[in-house]
């Protein structure tokens, strides 16, 4: 092989280096491939196995590698949900000299879903309407950072559960571009381009049969608007009060964590006679709950997830008459006592399936359906038993999706 | 259709003192395709996302038609940003890839079929309308792209470097077919590209830009021949006009020991801060091999020679009196200049060859200013 590659990686897995390069990757063999749906895209992506884990590996121009690559790490350096950029290798060449395009590498996201897959499912009939509400918060959380996507789409986008709601990530930042501000006309564009891409995604699925011919996809469309208008007036608009209604500085940082943002800095401004107070968030950072988990316990858990199991450690505080303890203590005795035990007794090989964070909340759904089934309190241990028995056991797993054929889960070409 | 005017617009990022964009005055004609280019960070992008309505504009205007859009919405704009999103849906017939913006938009069935008709019928996709994406070439599926931003019908078609991620194959094709298309189409096209062999080959005019500022905008030919300053002569051509700054005497420059006589007007047009110097530049083709006794000849050791089949080309290094004189092209090493030579007599690597400037096809540069003084 007189390949002469060069790859950029912040912490180069040897690895890379036994994956056939010299092959066009349309042309990859099976045996390294890894049979995961691929979503829609202009170019040959494929999912490889390597160390264990699986990573994306995606042909592509050289500079728009490299520019990716660059932004996907500075997104990732700001904990922005988004895929984790491996690397990049150029200077590709075929057994006979032939040049061949670059490739950007990234991590596959454990545990996410593309919309194909949560679509052909058959979820509940509102996750749609979740799965929008994801890429809302996604997209308010992008462009309150300066991030321009310029192709917002589901296929640009995968989704991890996160409690009864879901996660959305950024896995495509090909057209973006990060500024210090964006300006409204960025943001109106990235919004009404999100609303054609996700109606004609949804129109795909209706003419491929994989969603019922009745939605009303121009409607879920515009849900995406009206979400994204509602979170990022709520974020960033200016409210105004009499001075005499100072109490409503403190609403608005209720109704942001609320929401699952803490604010970061908030500007305050009276007029000359002191008799009305403007206020405006400057800074708003998401991730209210999950940072207030990982404090207590150290937990690193999506918000929502952490929004319901910050809700049982209130819960289990009352019970246990510890109200006046120290919030760190009881957390750690919930974490030892509760949420681990309840992981632990999932089986082994059931328990994989899921985040942990995720089966603890289905577990706390699941017992609190058979307690009001059976009119009693179940005790945990034996809820963990029914919920595996019932419910964990034929659900697929979920940490990377397998069960397709890769032809099969070939989309595009 | 329509005309695109820039009026002084001006961008300035919060923060920086050099505006990206300078007081931009373009005119761009009805059905005119015109290509801004130049090095990365001149301004290009954000001149084009302005007119787009992605960058605010902080002085200035932009006007397309007698309109000014100056603070229209991007989607009231009436434009396409063609190539923005082209993964094409799998289980939709081509026919609905192209036409379903316009169903979003509540066209009726019969208009959006016959828009889609009209625009596959240009596009050479007529007889795949009804087929799935899958059974579509490469080629064809970019030109399913382009129809969805034709059967909008747009005023004014945008391009944003959009061969930038295809294999070098499909490049060179998608490329013939923009510029055929839309001049079939006739429709206003600004295209960006850093690339100048890109600028060339497709736009009616050229807007070279550099640091935020325009330099020139003229047609293909009129840049390659008649550059105004010495960073459009460097940039504009493949490989790279040699350049470099000598000492005139009496109306004549010196290269070592050749003479090069100047124009009346170039030298008229020198002034005292040139300090008895000028810049002159010359292509690789203005160069012929002449004997080493020739008045004008410029002696140079070869260094490699690059065989074209058509052409060849000579890196050189300037030898004998011309030695170490600042003279390069940006398409070759420090103090390297580029000859075309018939590639029939092509010299060996290490001769020295003797070569002089055709008359009347050097270019005349103020080394103070770097405009140009030649008048041709």
């Amino acid at each position: 092989m007189a390949q002469n590659l060069q790859i950029t990686a912040s912490s180069p897995d040897p690895a890379l280096l036994d994956l056939p390069w010299d092959i066009p990757l349309e042309d990859w063999p099976a045996e390294v491939l890894a049979a995961l749906p691929r979503g829609l895209s202009r170019h040959v992506v494929r999912f490889v196995r390597m160390s264990g884990g699986v990573i994306a590996v995606k042909e592509i121009g050289e500079s728009v590698a490299y520019r990716e690559y660059e932004l996907l790490r500075q997104l990732s350096r700001i904990n922005v949900p988004s895929v984790e950029p491996v690397g990049v290798i150029t200077g590709r060449t075929d057994k006979n000299g032939e040049r061949l395009e670059a490739v950007l590498i990234t991590k596959h996201l454990q545990f996410s879903l593309p919309y194909r897959s949560l679509f052909s499912q058959a979820l509940r009939p509102d996750t749609a309407t979740r799965l929008i509400d994801a890429l809302a918060v996604l997209l308010v959380r992008l462009h309150l950072i300066g991030f321009y996507w310029g192709d917002v789409s589901l296929s640009n986008t995968l989704f991890r559960r996160d409690a009864e709601t879901f996660a959305a990530y950024l896995v495509d930042a090909e057209t973006g571009d990060l500024h210090h501000k964006l300006s409204p006309g960025q943001r109106t564009y990235d919004v009404d381009l999100a609303r054609t891409n996700i109606i004609g995604e949804l129109m795909d699925l209706v003419a491929g049969e994989l969603l019922d011919e009745d939605t009303d996809t121009i409607a879920i469309g515009d849900a995406l608007v009206e979400r994204y208008n509602e979170l990022w007036s709520a974020l960033t608009d200016e409210e105004s009060f009499g001075a005499d209604e100072r109490w409503r500085v403190a609403a608005r940082i209720d109704r942001l964590n609320h929401l699952g943002f803490d604010v970061g800095e908030l500007e305050i401004t009276t007029d000359i006679d002191g008799t009305s107070v403007q206020i405006q968030p400057k800074v708003v950072d998401a991730g209210h709950h999950s940072r207030r988990l990982m404090r207590l316990t150290g937990l690193d858990v999506q918000e929502n997830q952490a929004r319901r199991l910050l809700n049982d450690l209130d819960s289990y505080r009352a019970a246990m008459d510890r109200q006046n303890d120290d919030e760190e203590f009881v957390a750690h005795d919930w974490l030892s006592g509760v949420f681990e035990p309840t992981v632990r007794a999932v089986p082994r090989d059931q328990r994989r399936k899921l985040e942990p964070a995720q089966l603890f909340h289905e577990v706390l759904d699941h017992r609190w359906f058979i307690s009001e089934q059976q009119k009693r309190d179940v005790p945990m241990p034996e809820a963990v038993e029914s919920y595996v028995e019932n419910v964990l056991r034929d659900r697929p797993d979920e940490m990377a999706i397998l069960g397709l054929p890769p032809d099969a889960a070939d989309q595009q070409e | 259709m329509a005309t695109v005017t820039y009026d002084h617009a001006s961008r300035i990022y919060p923060g920086t003192e050099r505006p990206a964009v300078d007081q931009l005055n373009l005119h761009v004609e009805d059905g005119e395709f015109l290509v801004l280019v130049g090095p990365s960070g001149c301004g290009k992008s954000t001149s084009l996302r302005m007119l787009a309505g992605l960058e605010d504009v902080n002085a200035g205007r932009i006007l397309i038609g007698d309109r000014d859009v100056t603070d229209v919405q991007p989607k009231d704009r009436d434009i396409a940003m063609v190539f923005q999103n082209y993964a094409l849906y799998p289980h939709m017939s081509v026919a609905d890839n192209m036409g379903f913006a316009l169903k979003i938009a509540g066209k009726p069935k019969s208009e959006i079929r016959s828009r889609v008709e009209e625009a596959a019928k240009i596009l050479d996709l007529t007889e795949y309308l009804d087929r799935k994406p899958k059974a579509l070439s490469g080629g064809q599926r970019q030109r399913v792209a382009m129809g969805r931003a034709i059967v909008r019908n747009p005023q004014v078609f945008l391009m944003d470097e959009p061969l930038s991620n295809l294999d070098a194959k499909l490049r060179v094709q998608t490329r013939t077919q923009i510029a055929s298309l839309t001049r079939r189409l006739e429709v206003t096209t600004v295209y960006v590209t850093h690339d100048q062999v890109e600028a060339l080959t497709m736009g009616d005019r050229i807007a070279v830009l550099k640091d935020g500022v325009l330099q020139q905008v003229d047609t293909p030919r009129a840049l390659y021949d008649s550059p105004k300053n010495v960073f459009v002569a460097g940039f504009i051509g493949s490989p790279a006009m040699n350049i470099g700054t000598f000492s005139v005497t009496n109306g004549v420059a010196k290269i070592g020991q050749a003479q090069i006589p100047l124009t009346r007007d170039a030298v008229a047009g020198l002034t005292a801060e040139d300090n008895g110097k000028v810049t002159l530049g010359f292509r690789p083709e203005a160069l012929d091999i002449v004997p080493e006794s020739d008045p004008s000849a410029i002696e140079i050791e070869v260094n490699i020679v690059e065989e074209l089949g058509s052409d060849a080309y000579v890196y050189g290094t300037l030898k004998g009196d011309a030695a170490g004189a600042d003279l390069a092209s940006a398409g070759a090493g420090d103090h390297e200049v580029i000859v075309r030579i018939n590639p029939r007599t092509a010299p060996a690597k290490g001769e020295r060859i003797h070569v002089a400037i055709r008359p009347g096809q050097e270019h005349v540069f103020s080394p103070t200013t770097g405009l140009r003084l030649s008048s041709q």
